[in-house]
């Protein structure tokens, strides 16, 4: 499998009331161990997963948005949040929680992840995609 | 072209796992390769030998069966997936303690794992259901 794919996950849907959010973190997180080049989406109501201070315990479920903060440690260091996405539901990037790497080329800098993007610019990222997945 | 097939729904509710298993046996009748079927999300229930829909109903189940016998198919369930929606070989029944195991005929457990290697060794990855 010496082949390398760009991998597009999209990441539409809140972190609760359906289960996709988990179980795309699960897919992203396996297929980390694959060595592909790995972007993630986040999009309509997707933005709510990496929204700080997450707490369903009231709802008797498991609080899963601390794992995002290991993307990086999983070499995904492309995150792409849609702008309008975020404003449509009155939040800006500052409501959510900063996802960052270290950058083994730049001395072990510590970089954001995180891009905020234009609709224009989601559909190229999208467009540069091997493989798509839609959660 | 090689395709892998992603099913996400379960039968009965959407009509997505009769999609993809329409598109799975038209590709093959067109001489196209499916390296892989891989279930998950609610779409493992497709999985199950627990089905019994009225006799004037198709039986998802047993059509993937069938198929998958017919073409030699490698047809995935995800096994988080499945553990959570109790869809589970005999291993893995053992494993957590339930009494029965459930899982039809030509359907195997694995990981995501399988789902990625696919998605990179495929032409196309067709996904069925949101």
């Amino acid at each position: 499998m010496a082949e390398i794919k760009s991998f597009v996950y999209i990441n539409r849907k809140a972190p609760h009331g359906t289960i996709y959010a988990l179980e795309s973190l699960e897919v992203v997180l396996i297929g980390a161990a694959f060595d592909q080049q790995v972007k993630l989406i986040f999009m309509d109501d997707g933005v709510y997963q990496l929204t700080k201070n997450q707490d369903p315990e009231g709802i008797g479920m498991k609080n899963f948005s601390k794992t995002y903060a290991a993307l990086g440690d999983y070499d995904i260091t492309e995150i792409y949040i849609d702008q309008e996405s975020l404003e449509q539901r009155g939040l800006s990037i500052d409501d959510l929680q900063e996802l960052v790497y270290e950058d083994e080329d730049d001395d072990w800098k510590e970089k954001s992840s995180m891009r905020l993007v234009s609709r224009e610019q989601l559909a190229s990222v999208i467009d540069s995609a091997d493989v798509l997945l839609n959660f | 072209m090689k395709f892998t097939i992603q099913v996400n729904t379960g039968p009965f509710t959407h009509q997505a796992s009769d999609s993809a298993y329409r598109f799975t046996l038209a590709a093959l009748e067109s001489g196209h390769e499916i390296h892989r079927i891989f279930f998950y999300h609610d779409g493992v229930n497709n999985a199950t030998m627990m089905c019994a829909p009225p006799q004037d109903d198709r039986n998802l189940q047993v059509l993937w069966t069938e198929l998958a016998a017919q073409y030699e198919l490698d047809m995935v369930v995800c096994v988080a997936a499945a553990q959570r929606r109790g869809i589970m070989d005999k291993k893995e029944s053992e494993r957590n303690g339930k009494e029965f195991a459930n899982i039809a005929p030509g359907f195997q457990i694995s990981g995501l794992g399988q789902l990625v290697e696919a998605a990179v060794a495929s032409d196309r990855l067709m996904v069925f259901g949101d």
